[in-house]
């Protein structure tokens, strides 16, 4: 009887693996990486070489005047001046430090907020529709207020960019919080996760893509938010990228501006990008993304 | 309408409900879960629930694991914390199969080694000892289930409480995992309480068998099952003992249709 159950048990193990193996088996295979990369690649070349395109052909039917609208030459040129100038990466300064201090403030309101408003009931009903409220107000129409309040200051530009951007991360923090799956909470209490266990080991790993991607709109509010004040709160002593773009303007110097704009694209992208990377990342270790199908 | 989870006994793993009641909702719309509910559970056995849909089995599994509060009647446990499975894995996605096992290790404040060694055992008693770094997505049905069951082992606890936990897996895995929870629970003297809508899987594991009512439910008959182990799922004797619980199932079920 005993050796009975132990060869049962051997054969047990073997069938275990056998099936192990065969479930397994092709699951991780697809085309390498690099393979990969140049057909994320070359579509995004392909639409930038016929928007610069398309560019040079409207400078050419002479629309415009060559000092309103210069072509893309004369604008890639002015922009390898602008690279190496001082200006830029003075301006960069300014403009870098305000954006990541007023980001990481709106994140750090959000977070708080986020949580408060998902934990507290009485503070859904209050403040629940006036989060997405918040968001749907164009921040530029808070300019006024804020120059009332501040006056022509950093402190103006920080305060609208924070107010733009919190509610994102607010709203990311609520929807992440309420999405998660009742059953990995109720998993998560049978291993005896209490009170703030059960948010650090399952409610706020759960919730993180939802964090992230409030985040990632977060910083696309902060960015024009930002733009929108260095346009409009031009301090002189400091030469943010805004101001400059207002200061082209002001000079006419229209091969100078679209450089600006093309640095301020850039950026912008570039910070987006940061986030889409992270996102993949996440959901990828979540099991969310396709390994074969990004 | 008092409920109270009583007094320790000690973890022996005995498992005793006395008259649970379990009302959702109040006043009109109000839905009796279960009715009077009294079951002792000895140490070691392995008891399997079945019924029909709306018999509130897994309501009756969420009582005893403290998920939830009954509204009448006693749950007796001793000092157990019952691990809990469910149909679904439920494994965290963003966490790897050891760090998964290792959760409730942690929640229990176990040191960093004695977490790797606990940890290095569990996926070896369920044969993923070769699998710990991997993610949940990697893995088959069947495997996730047993890092599950690897996790849920974890709790060190006396009493597991399983809810349909091979409901969505095909015939061979669930045959094969039939196998590797009678031999664990032989092996760690689990007591078990199992429940499922599947008759020969009841017939197959169980020392006993018991059969609730749907609406509300009520516990109307039990029998205990004395084929020798190990069973297997095909044998005649466990068909003979599934045919006599799927008539009973099916007469209450046709007492609704009236």
């Amino acid at each position: 009887m005993a050796s009975d159950m132990l060869a049962g048990s051997a054969r047990t193990d073997a069938e275990i693996s056998g099936l192990d193996a065969l479930e397994i088996a092709g699951r991780e295979q697809g085309p390498s990486r690099l393979r990969r990369a140049w057909a994320a690649l070359w579509p995004k070349l392909a639409a930038l070489a016929l928007a610069v395109a398309s560019w040079q052909a409207v400078v050419w039917t002479g629309w415009k005047d060559p000092w309103a609208l210069p072509g893309p030459a004369v604008v890639f040129a002015d922009l390898g001046d602008y690279l190496v100038s001082s200006a830029l990466w003075d301006g960069l300064a300014t403009t870098g430090r305000r954006a990541v201090v007023s980001f990481a403030t709106a994140v750090a309101v959000g977070l708080v907020l986020g949580l408060a408003v998902a934990r507290v009931k009485v503070l859904r009903a209050a403040l629940g529709s006036m989060i997405t409220a918040l968001q749907t107000m164009p921040s530029i129409a808070w300019f006024p207020l804020a120059i009332l309040l501040f006056q022509l200051s950093e402190q103006a530009i920080f305060f609208v960019v924070v107010l733009g951007a919190a509610p994102s991360v607010a709203n990311g923090v609520i929807h992440g919080v309420d999405y998660v799956p009742p059953l990995l909470v109720r998993a998560g209490r049978n291993l005896g996760a209490r009170g703030f266990h059960l948010y650090r080991y399952v409610i706020a790993p759960a919730a993180l893509p939802a964090i992230v991607a409030g985040l990632k709109q977060g910083w696309a509010f902060a960015w024009r938010s930002l733009m929108a004040g260095e346009l409009l709160v031009v301090i002189a002593t400091r030469t943010s990228i805004g101001a400059q773009l207002t200061y082209a303007r002001e000079l006419s110097e229209a091969p100078r501006l679209m450089a600006i704009m093309i640095v301020i694209l850039v950026l912008g992208l570039g910070v987006d990008a940061a986030f889409g990377a992270v996102d993949k990342a996440i959901r990828r270790r979540w099991g969310v993304l396709d390994q074969a199908g990004d | 309408m008092t409920s109270t989870r009583t007094a320790p006994r000690g973890a022996t793993g005995a498992v005793a409900l006395h008259g649970v009641t379990k009302v959702y909702g109040q006043g009109e719309h109000a839905v009796l879960a279960l009715d009077g509910v009294s079951l002792d559970v000895a140490p070691g056995e392995f008891v399997c629930l079945v019924g029909a849909s709306g018999c509130g089995k897994s309501t009756l599994l969420n009582l005893v694991a403290g998920l939830d509060r009954p509204t009448g009647g006693r749950i007796g446990l001793g000092e157990a914390h019952p691990g809990l499975m469910f149909q679904e894995p439920a494994l965290f996605p963003w966490l790897t199969v050891e760090a998964n096992v290792e959760v409730p290790l942690k929640l229990r404040g176990l040191p960093r080694d004695e977490r790797k060694a606990r940890i290095a055992e569990l996926l070896r008693t369920v044969h993923l000892a070769d699998f710990g770094r991997r993610r949940p997505h990697q893995l088959s049905g069947g495997m996730r289930q047993r890092v599950a069951l690897a996790r849920t082992l974890a709790l060190d606890t006396p009493v597991l409480l399983m809810d349909e936990p091979f409901g969505a897996l095909d015939a061979m895995t669930r045959d094969i995992l039939h196998d590797e929870l009678e031999r664990i629970w032989s092996e760690r003297r689990l007591t078990v309480l199992f429940v499922t809508h599947n008759v020969r899987e009841a017939a197959r594991l169980a020392d006993r068998i018991v059969l609730l009512s749907s609406r509300p439910g009520r516990i109307i008959w039990s029998t205990r099952v004395e084929v020798p182990r190990p069973r297997r799922i095909d044998s005649p004797e466990i068909a003979t003992i599934a045919a006599e619980v799927t008539d009973r199932l099916r007469t209450e079920v046709g007492r609704h249709g009236q």
